[in-house]
């Protein structure tokens, strides 16, 4: 199929390709009868081919090629696709149950694929933003960890990557204290006005970042002239601050909803139970309330901080150039001077999402399982 | 029993009565979730909230003519822009004066940029005029009339004083009309000139955009979380990664991947040109237009489709379907019928999530869109950090507040707040 397309004829490509194939089905079935040599066959002959075609690369998709062939014959001659369904579905149905399948495949490959297509280009050897012919014969040469090195020693990314890690925990830390704190509040009873604060305490997240950002741009640079012109402070230390701020509010909604989402299945009489044996409030909290609805704080805490870790737009606006933080960094690098570091930069970044994401998955597990043992 | 003897109310143990200690408690009870929720509370309103509503004053305050040109305001009050005919000695000698003092303070060029957004030409005016009026006398050199005309022929144009006085007001509706491709003049409200009604059809444009990424994101989530709901347990949560990853991953990541993908050179023209579906020298443009857009954020917007609808069709019991089917319901029928209906909650909340975010975005727009493919939001940062036309800023994000609001209220009514979901 390959062939056929690589001389710019597509249709006649799948065609020849289609026809290869059905002679191909039909040697191995009425001519030899082992399935396992056949397989064999397949894989090494497309592997061989492939290899003479395009080297290397040719070989991996020619053996990729090969498995998938010879696997695709057997299943259909041998009628394995209906081995896993419901004996009395119809034709149709079956034909739809695969090709349903094959579309949301098709729409899984679309949601990694833009991620996936990162990682290797991050290794190239040249200033380029697609795959050279050196990656594509995968020959080491086309290789190299040169865009890591610029990263770890520009200096504009070192201080990037510095401010953000300065700004991201701070401001997790207030909006994990004040939400953890509110959520509390929230989760007991009789509130007055629970919908309209509820509404206050998300808004940050339902307001669009651009108009947030245009209303903290005004604000913040009256506030930071205040700060400056009357009580004197230092024009660094008040930049960071308004941006810790700005961050701390937009991560407040996150730690609102997990927090209170773990706080449901908490159970009240424990905190009863605490105070009826002698335990302060304070020491009910840290020893009851606290261990019971950790998981929940964590995962809202880590929200918030990729929440200001990713955040560019407030940071633009509110932010001076002292202040620029690693997405800034990326977003003027992805603007002006195309350089292939913010594909290295990317890397880093997908990695530590893949870390985060990890913890939050185990940390939601073990808030299940807590409120699993919990009487109910 | 002795509280059942007694004729009064119950007592607690203190002798107060029950129901006055039951609502004391209550109240004490109130007042530490209160006490609680506080500090937070002032927190955000005042680092969010109240940015907000300076925003929503900005779009509306106008208070630079009156300021820098007090007098000359006052004498305006006198003439008539009806009338046709150039102002009276009067308010010449004002202006000059109003002049004289705003330029010691620095202030004209500031007036020259807030008039130059109704009429271009102001602010090169005040500019160039600046430096004369400076050497003139407030009180020797009078009458100032015809000095001023000879400085600059705009003070002699009747129109120059009529778009004085048409924006002295203190708080005008101004922007807002320009918002709309409007503007304010002596008459009133009028349309903008042909060449300068650019807005609308942006807003339009975003609406338009925001539907299409919406209906594309229903399109590919709809299998997706059917299969993810329907799948074993085990399996399902394997899938999931591949939904929660992209979610989780920097949103500037995601941008410049696509940035990779899409360009002339990138991996999916390198990659058509390789199988020979293109050819070299027609390579497919998808990016820096609206394509570019429409397909990054679809990409981008997917997992907040995807995570609500899967919530909803994991509560939808399969033994309705099977019902369905065995009393006789064709595939169709059973899918249009009885599972589609059930799983419209999920769809509604997903897209107004979806639109939500999407008729906000400006990142991806700015770095895949080109001039084409951008939204509102993209003028409005161009307002704040180009043009510097602030209050136009302000009134744009005010319009698109509103919006943003109102779908919000929607999906509270739909969905309702508190049930907003995370991974």
């Amino acid at each position: 199929m390959f062939v056929g397309a690589g001389q710019g004829n597509v249709l006649l490509g799948i065609l020849i390709g289609a026809a290869l194939m059905a002679g191909l089905a039909w040697l191995y079935i009425n001519v030899l009868d082992n399935e396992r040599v056949a397989r064999w066959m397949t894989i090494l002959g497309l592997a061989a081919i492939g290899f003479f075609f395009a080297g290397i690369t040719g070989l991996i998709v020619g053996l990729l090629a090969g498995w998938f062939f010879a696997f695709f014959i057997f299943w259909l001659y041998e009628g394995r696709y209906r081995q896993k369904l419901l004996p009395y579905m119809t034709a149709g149905q079956v034909f739809w149950h695969y090709a349903f399948r094959v579309i949301c495949g098709a729409i899984f490959v679309f949601l990694i694929t833009p991620i996936l297509v990162v990682l290797p280009l991050s290794f190239n050897a040249q200033d380029f933003f697609t795959f050279t012919p050196e990656m594509l014969r995968l020959d080491p040469e086309g290789y190299s960890l040169k865009h890591y090195r610029d990263f770890f020693t520009n200096n504009e990314w070192q201080r990037s990557f510095k401010n953000s890690l300065i700004i991201a925990p701070i401001a997790t830390f207030i909006s994990v204290t004040l939400g953890t704190l509110a959520a509390i509040g929230l989760s007991q009873s009789h509130v007055p006005g629970r919908r309209a604060i509820m509404g206050i305490l998300i808004s940050p997240m339902i307001v669009p970042l651009i108009i947030s950002a245009t209303g903290m741009f005004f604000f913040y640079s009256d506030i930071g002239r205040f700060l400056e012109g009357t009580l004197g402070m230092n024009k660094n230390f008040v930049g960071y601050v308004k941006v810790v701020l700005a961050h701390a509010v937009l991560g407040i909604p996150f730690v609102i909803i997990t927090v209170t989402a773990t706080l449901v299945g908490f159970d009240q009489s424990l905190t009863r139970a605490a105070a009826n044996m002698g335990a302060g409030p304070v020491r009910t909290f840290f020893k009851i309330q606290m261990p019971l609805i950790l998981p929940g704080v964590i995962s809202g805490g880590l929200f918030a901080f990729i929440t200001s870790f990713d955040e560019v737009v407030v940071v633009l606006f509110v932010g001076s150039a002292s202040q620029k933080t690693l997405p800034w960094q990326m977003f003027t690098g992805l603007r002006e001077q195309i350089s292939p570091t913010i594909l290295a930069v990317a890397t880093i970044l997908v990695v530590i999402s893949i870390a985060l994401l990890t913890t939050v998955e185990l940390l939601r597990r073990r808030s299940e399982r807590l409120r699993g043992l919990s009487p109910a | 029993m002795t509280d059942a003897t007694q004729s009064g109310p119950m007592l607690a143990a203190d002798g107060t009565p029950l129901k006055k200690s039951l609502a004391r408690s209550l109240r004490r009870r109130k007042l530490r979730a209160l006490a609680l929720i506080a500090p937070l509370l002032l927190f955000v309103l005042l680092s969010f909230v109240v940015p907000i509503v300076s925003m929503l004053f900005r779009s509306v305050e106008n208070g630079i003519v009156a300021q820098t040109l007090p007098l000359t305001v006052v004498e305006l009050q006198n003439w008539d822009a009806e009338s046709g005919e150039l102002p009276d000695e009067a308010l010449y000698a004002a202006f000059t004066k109003d002049m004289i003092a705003a330029i010691e303070a620095k202030e004209h060029t500031k007036l020259g940029t807030r008039l130059n957004y109704e009429q271009t030409g102001m602010s090169s005016m005040f500019r160039k005029s600046g430096r004369k009026i400076k050497r003139l006398d407030p009180e020797a050199d009078a009458p100032f009339k015809e000095k001023l005309i000879e400085i600059h022929d705009g003070w002699g144009d009747v129109d120059t004083w009529r778009v004085i006085k048409t924006h002295a007001v203190p708080i005008t509706n101004g922007y807002f009309l320009n918002a709309v491709d409007m503007r304010r003049t002596p008459e009133g409200a009028q349309a903008q000139p042909e060449d300068k009604r650019i807005l609308i059809k942006l807003f339009g444009r975003t609406l338009f955009m925001s539907l299409i990424i919406t209906g594309s994101c229903i399109l590919l989530a709809y299998p997706i979380s059917y299969l993810l709901a329907n799948l074993p347990m085990r399996v399902s949560n394997m899938l999931m990664i591949l939904v929660l990853l992209p979610f989780w991953t920097s949103l500037l990541v995601r941008t410049s991947a696509w940035k990779v993908m899409l360009q002339q050179q990138g991996v999916i023209n390198e990659t058509l040109v390789w199988l020979g579906l293109v050819a070299d020298d027609a390579r497919l443009v998808i990016i820096n237009n609206q394509f570019g857009t429409i397909i990054a954020m679809t990409h981008i917007l997917l997992p907040f489709m995807i995570l609500p609808m899967y919530s909803v069709m994991q509560t939808i019991p399969p033994y309705y379907t099977r019902a369905a089917k065995s009393m006789g319901a064709t595939n169709w029928t059973t899918f249009w019928r009885i599972y589609f209906p059930q799983s419209i909650p999920g769809i509604g909340a997903g897209s107004i999530l979806v639109f939500i975010l999407a008729i906000g975005y400006y990142i991806t727009p700015e770095i895949v869109g080109g001039t084409k493919g951008v939204f509102i939001s993209n003028r409005i940062a161009y307002h704040i950090s180009s043009s510097l036309n602030w209050g136009l800023a302000a009134a744009l994000g005010t319009i698109l507040l509103a919006v943003v609001l109102l779908l919000y209220w929607c999906y509270d009514k739909i969905v309702g707040i508190d049930n907003v979901k995370l991974g």
